[in-house]
């Protein structure tokens, strides 16, 4: 069993108000030292591992995951876990 | 005509839809569980909106994967009508029916108001009913109506004449193009935000929407006069 | 291996008075020992303590309770189950009721007001009823001060986020800003259901050898100690635990599954898992059908792991109801509940010897008498004393208001946030879902057709707390009859109210006597307007630093609408209309609007009322309704006559041109009550002034955007686009401003 994190962000092209609220309020905060906010998702998955892990993950990721018109993804697999 | 409103776990306007059909238009409709897997007999479908799944991952994510979505595709490609409302627009963007992705509102709330609409496209089977650039006056309530897609799908949109709703006078949303409803190219899949639905009764004090189904129902009736003669 | 070991056995319960950290008082503690013959154990000394807690038992509040009149032939379900109903006529009967979660909102206000709007649906859905719509009482402090402003944006959201999703219109409600709420937010939400006679279900455990069984979410440690949380003052470090999270997504499912369940004879009871959780629904319907429950917690469907039999009954995890069913049949309740992608789940049966019989483990861990849990927790008739603020308020010569500019006198009443316009709230609700909403929110009550039929009904919520800050008594009056004005504005006949007390701490004698004068009010009122209390809340100890809030006893009403025809907004329809007020103005500014404005606060007489005024005018304005001569119809309440004059013109395009017959400013802003303000065709005026005795000719409605009101010595013109930006733009405004 691999425990799999997957970080989706959205697009550098695309506005996320959600961040710039936080901007916003983070300044207001006087934090005026914060250039920028992006808000995204962390997903956990277990998983049993497969020889063609990498490829399932990401199949998994582009179909539902993520939506890649407006979001990007990484992942990281982590070492076994016991389950 | 017989029309089919499809049914997820978390749909809420489905009931809405129904009676837009079965009392606003006179024409017979059915409610479709998510699990079913065939649309045949249907002559059009409708995909309410609602918040499928609880909008959970993102809104129309999980539902696009439902065991009815082959069919809905499949009855896309045959040309029947398949029109999808606010949760629906976003499930038919998820399941790649209609180009683009939703984000959420630019004001980060949710909005429930009636808002004007300009009929930018009354070229297809869904519009027919409203002439070129009559504002109508319909209802929208989401949190993630935000329309958004990368500038060559926006300009194929607008050399194919896909766009067939625009807000008029204000954005809500800050939807890129005051886009508020497209059609795919073959102009047979509707996706929207605002609710007609919502708009197909007097007592409630609008109906503005009703056209839309009226616009449906009269291309069904040209198909098939055309197809029996 | 459980973890009961490390909770202390029932001698260290004793001894260490641990009861009393679980909100036991001694004599409650030797109460219990007294009835189980024994020292309690653990888990059953936690029973006792929710359930005992006011939240459940009422234990200060129920002598009050008892006063309030709960009969009336449209009555058919009184207080006491998940909603009251009553009958509209056809077989169809609709049930209602309104419930506080105040302590958990102003902990986590999304959550807190999420999940008591997910509460109180269940509430409606448990007793057979297809919820149709929402409504909301709410209450903040001083909107400049960012933790309040911070408490509002959630809350709204919190509530948004939950009806929104589920897909129950939130057609109503009514918001009211005021420095005694700092600390002490209110949420009440309140939810109206349609149902058939035939489907009326009881939360009842009848039939020996039945099988219980939980359905919807699992049990997680969420929300322990929720009851007695709420029956506690707010302290600094208010207990963490017991905010819970809702789950709106597994509540639409649940509704949709238990709706369908209800058509199915197999069902024999239901019952939400409100507050105190497995406890409560057991106990209650085990002691309702006098017959006992044996439950196997090893079956309770468990989202963490090792919990002991304390946790698993004192959680208040959402989302979940108990369910009794004939025995045999549980195949087809489960069948049910998959459809719907829920389990339906066996934990127990019906048993004869009255107790609560919990199994964990294979061992016997608690065995307690359902009635003892249910019905015997203590009654305390509270000492309740006359406060001295009240003599004081009585002794006071009447407050005059000194106006010197008319338009921006009302242009500052207009702006105030408890008058201002809420749309900024209920542009975030969807109001319009399910597609029967009539009149949406922003009028005086909200109106929703039963489709199928010419019917519909008006739904409102009101609670004028500054009037109760004078005098309880009158101002218990007033709430119910504003909202019966309302219903009846719309065109409705009031049938029956629902009620949230919220006040203080019971135990201060000046606050009980405020909970008694309040109640005694109520009912003088419900009577007179043929109204009964068919179920209701109360919410106890909204204290922070020794700081009660006003006693604020939220009503929420439900009238019929006889015919769709007769539904009537509060705005003016058109020019030539002739303008109408029901009611002189006496000069009443006993914790008026426009005191607050000048003053800052409320002091004096509350103004007068007078019950047999109120029900002919409300009979009779009804009746001009009815027969069609009304154009509009809008009760006077806050900021009196030229608040009405104002909200009755904006968004209409038109005007208004009236005269008056004294000093223009007690004339406009005196809160004299039994009033309304109405318009009426030319052709219809002989008939309507036959019909309501006190309807005063004022002038017209006119094209021109002006409003002029004229007296003897005195003319004066308001621009009404521009009032109505203002009293638009205050609440946005303030929601705008950075801290």
């Amino acid at each position: 069993m691999k425990k799999v994190k997957v970080f989706i962000t959205l697009k550098e092209s695309v506005l996320d108000p959600q961040g710039q609220a936080v901007k916003e309020s983070l300044h207001n905060m006087d934090y005026k030292n914060v250039n920028d906010v992006r808000i995204g998702k962390y997903i956990e998955l277990e998983i049993e591992d497969s020889a063609n892990l990498h490829q399932q993950i990401e199949e998994l990721c582009d179909k539902m995951l993520a939506n890649t018109v407006i979001e990007n993804y990484r992942y990281e697999v982590l070492e076994e876990v016991q389950s | 005509m017989k029309a089919a409103v499809i049914v997820f776990p978390g749909s809420n306007c489905d009931q809405d839809m129904f009676y837009a059909i079965k009392e606003g238009l006179g024409e017979e409709v059915e409610y479709v569980w998510h699990t079913e897997t065939s649309l045949d007999g249907f002559d059009a479908v409708l995909i309410p909106g609602g918040f499928s799944y609880g909008d959970y991952l993102r809104s129309g994510a999980i539902a696009r994967f439902a065991n009815i979505m082959p069919a809905v595709i499949q009855a896309a490609k045959e040309g029947k009508p398949v029109l999808g409302v606010c949760n629906g627009f976003q499930i038919l963007l998820e399941a790649g029916l209609l180009p683009g992705a939703m984000l959420r509102n630019r004001d980060l709330k949710f909005i429930c108001e009636t808002v004007p609409l300009k009929v930018v496209n009354p070229n297809t089977q869904f519009t027919s009913e409203y002439k070129q650039d009559e504002i109508i006056q319909i209802p929208i309530a989401h949190g993630e109506g935000n329309y958004y897609c990368n500038e060559e799908t926006l300009a194929e949109l607008k050399a194919n004449n896909q766009i067939v709703f625009t807000y008029d006078s204000q954005n809500p949303n800050g939807s890129l193009a005051d886009i508020a409803g497209i059609v795919n190219k073959e102009g047979n899949v509707l996706g929207m935000m605002p609710h007609p639905e919502r708009a197909a009764d007097l007592v409630l004090g609008n109906d503005d929407g009703l056209k839309l189904f009226q616009s449906i129902l009269k291309h069904w009736r040209d198909y098939h006069a055309a197809y029996t003669s | 291996m459980p973890l009961t070991h490390l909770e202390p056995s029932p001698e260290q319960i004793e001894q260490d008075k641990v009861y009393r950290k679980m909100g036991l008082s001694e004599k409650e503690y030797e109460n219990v020992k007294n009835i189980l013959g024994r020292r309690p154990n653990y888990t059953e000394t936690g029973l006792f303590s929710v359930m005992w807690s006011e939240h459940c038992s009422y234990k200060t509040s129920k002598p009050v309770l008892k006063t309030f009149p709960t009969k009336g032939k449209q009555v058919l379900q009184g207080p006491g189950e998940g909603a009251g109903i009553v009958d509209i006529g056809d077989g169809q009967a609709v049930a209602f009721k309104i419930e506080s979660h105040n302590h958990p909102s102003a902990v986590e206000p999304y959550q807190g007001a999420a999940t008591g709007v997910g509460g109180i649906i269940r509430d409606v859905f448990s007793m057979g009823a297809r919820p149709i719509a929402m409504l909301n009482s709410l209450r903040f402090g001083d909107p400049s001060i960012p933790r309040v402003k911070y408490l509002f944006e959630q809350i709204v959201a919190g509530i948004a986020g939950y009806g929104n999703c589920i897909g129950i219109p939130t057609v109503g409600g009514e918001i009211a800003f005021d420095p005694c709420y700092n600390e002490n937010p209110l949420v009440n939400a309140m939810c109206v259901g349609l149902i058939n006679h035939e489907d009326i279900q009881v939360g009842q455990a009848r039939g020996l050898g039945n099988t219980v069984m939980y359905v919807g979410a699992t049990t997680g440690r969420d929300g322990i100690h929720g009851a007695t949380f709420a029956s506690e003052e707010l302290t600094e470090d208010a207990e963490r635990s017991a905010v819970q999270v809702g789950d709106p997504f597994m509540e639409k499912l649940l509704l949709e599954a238990c709706l369908e369940l209800i058509k199915h004879d197999a069902l024999v009871g239901i019952q939400d898992m409100g507050a105190a959780g497995l406890v409560s629904s057991s106990s209650e319907m085990a002691s309702k059908a006098g017959m006992g429950i044996h439950m196997n917690l090893d079956d309770i469907p468990q989202r963490e792991t090792n919990m002991t039999p304390y946790e698993m009954m004192l959680s208040e995890s959402q989302e979940r109801m108990l369910i009794v069913v004939k025995k045999g049949r549980e195949d087809e309740i489960t069948a049910i509940f998959e459809k719907w992608g829920l389990h339906a789940v066996t934990v127990g049966e019906v048993i004869e010897e009255k107790v609560l019989r919990l199994e964990h483990k294979g061992e016997i861990v608690a065995e307690v008498p359902v009635d003892a849990l249910a019905e015997d927790a203590p009654v305390y008739h509270m000492p309740s004393e006359e406060p001295a603020k009240y003599r004081e308020n009585q002794s006071m010569a009447p407050w005059k208001p000194q106006v010197e500019n008319i338009e921006e006198t009302l242009t500052q009443l207009v702006s105030m946030p408890t008058i201002a316009s809420k749309e900024w709230v209920y542009r975030q609700y969807d109001h319009m879902v399910q597609t029967n909403t009539v009149v949406a929110p922003g009028s005086d009550a909200a109106v929703v057709r039963i489709r199928g039929t010419r019917k519909a009904l008006a739904m409102t919520t009101d609670c004028n707390a500054k009037y109760l800050s004078l005098d309880p008594l009158v101002g218990g009056q007033i709430a119910v009859s504003e909202a019966a004005r309302n219903i009846v504005c719309s065109g409705g006949l009031p049938l029956a109210i629902t009620d949230c007390l919220n006040f203080g701490n019971p135990e201060k004698p000046e606050v009980f006597w405020e909970i008694e004068q309040a109640a005694k009010g109520m009912s003088d009122a419900c009577l007179s307007l043929n109204t009964p209390v068919i179920s209701g809340n109360v919410s106890l100890y909204n204290e922070t630093n020794k700081h009660a809030i006003d006693p604020t006893p939220v009503v929420g009403m439900v009238g019929l609408i006889k015919d769709i025809d007769h539904v009537t907004t509060s705005e003016f329809k058109q020019a030539g209309d002739a303008i109408y007020v029901i009611g002189k103005a006496d000069g009443s500014f006993g914790g008026s609007a426009i005191q607050l404005l000048q003053e800052g606060n409320a002091f004096g007489k509350a103004p007068a009322l007078d019950l047999a005024i109120e029900e002919q005018r409300q009979a009779q304005l009804l009746e001009a309704i009815q027969s069609g001569y009304v154009q509009s119809a809008h009760d006077l309440s806050d900021g009196g006559l030229g608040v009405a004059l104002a909200e009755s013109v904006f968004g209409t395009g038109l005007g208004a041109e009236v005269e008056l017959a004294n000093d223009l400013a007690i004339e406009l802003f005196s809160e004299t009550q039994s009033r309304f303000l109405v318009s009426v065709t030319k052709e219809n005026r002989e008939a309507f002034e036959a019909i309501v005795n006190d309807a005063i000719f004022l002038g017209h409605v006119t094209d021109k955007q002006s409003i002029q009101f004229s007296s003897k010595n005195d003319v004066v013109t308001v621009n009404p686009v521009e009032l109505e930006k203002a009293w638009k733009g205050a609440l946005t405004c303030f929601m705008k401003t950075e801290n």
